[in-house]
């Protein structure tokens, strides 16, 4: 009993963790299915959106503002700032390159990494900064099942329901509305959606903003978890497993590919660590991803690929 | 020698669409148009005929504003659409004033559905749910195979089929013109006859202008009422589609007609190419 115990406690841990990466891994869905770009920079966004929340909290609540306002503004400032980075992006760097190759536009957002990793640390510091906008105690759960209960962390709890209010909104989002139809052609088809009258550089304003709002909501959970800090932009490269398991194109596929790779490298860490001498949580989800593409370069949940010969 | 530019234009009032002139460069240094000048009357179906490469497509896109995102750029003379100015004006600023182009190669949204297809055809109109629905009705009757594949994957309906949805798609924002490009392009000759037929009947029904640029001039002449023949970047030739269909020349170099080694109207030393601005 013991041992199931302990099971289920890590499994609970790793499935919600996993939803923290899923999270980061919506971003990136968001942006390729609308625009059909890899989005590098998701990782730097939640960097600028998390900084400039929380320097806008200590901010508000040094000058002796009630902490529910303040949390109010902070978070209406960090939208305001993921907007105009959206507009920016738009404006300066995507913009100019309608019509260009896949790759190119990677380029790009690889450029835009750079540029949004510096200036968010010169406009609004690089030190660590700690963020406490959710509760962050630990409930004992089964107390009477198992010895000493099941551990779980009240926040990942909470990150785990706010990704699945925002999953089910940007699903009905993308699915029933007149934008949402709009961002998926012009995913397929850049040109084809410029000769309807689709304006391609409000559709990827949207795009971006939408995912820059994202990147706040994850930035706030990680930001409590983490504390705001650059190394948060390393959210990023374990996002990539979660896409290529759960497939570039998919929101449901972004959170089952987190929740695999949360629960399957909490596991291995635990039964398959004390074997080949710890630490596989870092590399587990990569591997995890290369085996997926080997059998299913789609990913799991990804769209079939289209091609008429 | 007059220059170009100083040249009275050819009149142009009454015209829905009317091209003066212009010269197109890609990348700022490929000369594609050297100076097309074209009319399409209200409700007129007008065919623009040439070989591969003559500079159809590139001027149905200089008129939509297509060509601008392929780094091409009108250097000179003017597009005027319902009377007003057009050239600079954004695709989307175009389709608004019921402007369209069904693009070369069909180019439906492979991952969306039939209607969906159609749907976002409607994206620039404020006319309400209901007025979008009655033109999807709409759309539906010219096209009944669309209605039969409205959930499946426009990837995944045959050529023919995403031409119609194509073609569809662009009804769905009103237009008061199309241009349509290339529509028999890999088509089993009966379904461009169908689609042809379906166009015609649009156009008579519907009162929507057509610009069609075709390779197949024997099917364009045929639906056409008026045809401009365009090589190397400039209007060689035009008149009536009747006419055009009895012209030798068309008859030998477009149609097949005829023996003889001349392939088109450079061929000719004796032509004389008509300069559209002197006219």
């Amino acid at each position: 009993m013991v041992a199931f115990g302990q099971f289920m406690e890590v499994l609970i841990g790793g499935l919600l963790a996993g939803v923290l990466y899923s999270l980061v891994a919506l971003g990136f869905v968001l942006i390729f299915k609308a625009s059909g770009v890899f989005n590098f920079a998701q990782g730097a966004m939640v960097l600028l959106a998390g900084l400039a929340l929380v320097r806008a909290l200590d901010f508000l609540v040094s000058h002796a503002m009630p902490m529910w306002s303040a949390v109010t503004l902070g978070l209406l400032f960090a939208a305001a700032v993921m907007a105009i980075t959206a507009w920016l992006i738009e404006r300066f760097a995507l913009g100019p390159l309608v019509n260009q190759d896949a790759l190119t536009l990677f380029m790009a957002t690889i450029g835009v990494t750079f540029v949004l990793e510096g200036a968010s640390q010169m406009l609004f510091g690089s030190d660590v900064y700690p963020l406490r906008l959710y509760p962050t105690d630990a409930w004992f759960l089964f107390e009477g099942t198992f010895p000493g209960g099941i551990l779980v962390n009240q926040l990942d709890v909470l990150g785990g329901l706010i990704a699945g209010v925002l999953v089910a909104g940007l699903a009905a989002f993308f699915q029933w509305t007149k934008t949402g139809r709009a961002l998926r052609a012009v995913a397929d088809d850049h040109a084809a959606a410029q000769s309807v009258g689709i304006p391609i550089a409000w559709i990827w304003f949207v795009v971006w903003l939408v995912a820059g709002l994202v990147a706040l909501v994850a930035a706030t959970v990680w930001g409590t978890k983490l504390g705001v800090q650059f190394s948060i932009t390393f959210l990023a490269l374990k996002a990539l497993p979660v896409l290529i398991i759960g497939g570039f194109t998919s929101v449901p596929g972004a959170i089952i590919g987190g929740l695999l790779i949360g629960a399957g490298e909490k596991l291995a860490e635990a039964y398959l660590g004390p074997y080949i001498g710890g630490g596989i949580e870092y590399w587990f989800a990569y591997v995890l991803a290369l085996v997926v593409l080997l059998g299913r370069p789609q990913g799991l949940f990804g769209e079939r690929i289209i091609e008429r010969i | 020698m007059s220059a170009p530019q100083s040249a009275p234009k050819p009149a142009t009032a009454g015209a829905m669409l009317a091209v003066n002139n212009i010269e197109v460069i890609y990348d700022h240094v490929i000369l594609v148009l050297k100076g097309v000048s074209l009319q399409v009357a209200p409700g007129g179906i007008v065919a623009l005929l040439g070989a591969n490469g003559a500079g159809k497509s590139t001027t149905l896109k200089s008129i939509s504003n297509l060509i601008r995102s392929e780094r091409g750029e009108v250097t000179k003379g003017a597009i005027e659409f319902a009377g007003e100015r057009v050239d600079g004006l954004t695709p989307n600023d175009l389709v608004r004033r019921g402007c369209v182009q069904v693009m070369e190669g069909r180019h439906c949204f492979g991952h969306l559905t039939v209607e969906e297809n159609l749907q976002t055809g409607a994206f620039t109109r404020k006319d309400g749910r209901d007025a979008v629905g009655a033109d999807l009705d709409m759309v539906y009757r010219y096209f009944p195979r669309l209605k039969e594949r409205r959930s499946s994957l426009a990837g995944y309906i045959s050529g023919g089929e995403q031409q119609m949805c194509a073609i569809g798609r662009a009804l769905m924002s009103r237009p008061k013109m199309i241009l349509l490009d290339e529509p028999s392009m890999g088509l089993a000759p009966q379904l461009v006859e169908e689609i042809f037929e379906i166009v015609q009947r649009l156009n008579a029904e519907q009162g929507v202008s057509v610009l069609l640029a075709e390779q197949n001039t024997h099917m364009a002449l045929k639906y056409a009422t008026y045809g401009y023949i365009l090589e190397n970047g400039r209007i060689v030739m035009d008149g009536a589609a009747k006419a055009l269909r009895e012209n030798e020349d068309v008859a030998e170099f477009y149609l097949g007609i005829g023996g003889g080694n001349r392939k088109s109207f450079r061929d000719v030393k004796s032509y004389k190419r008509r300069k559209r601005w002197l006219a």
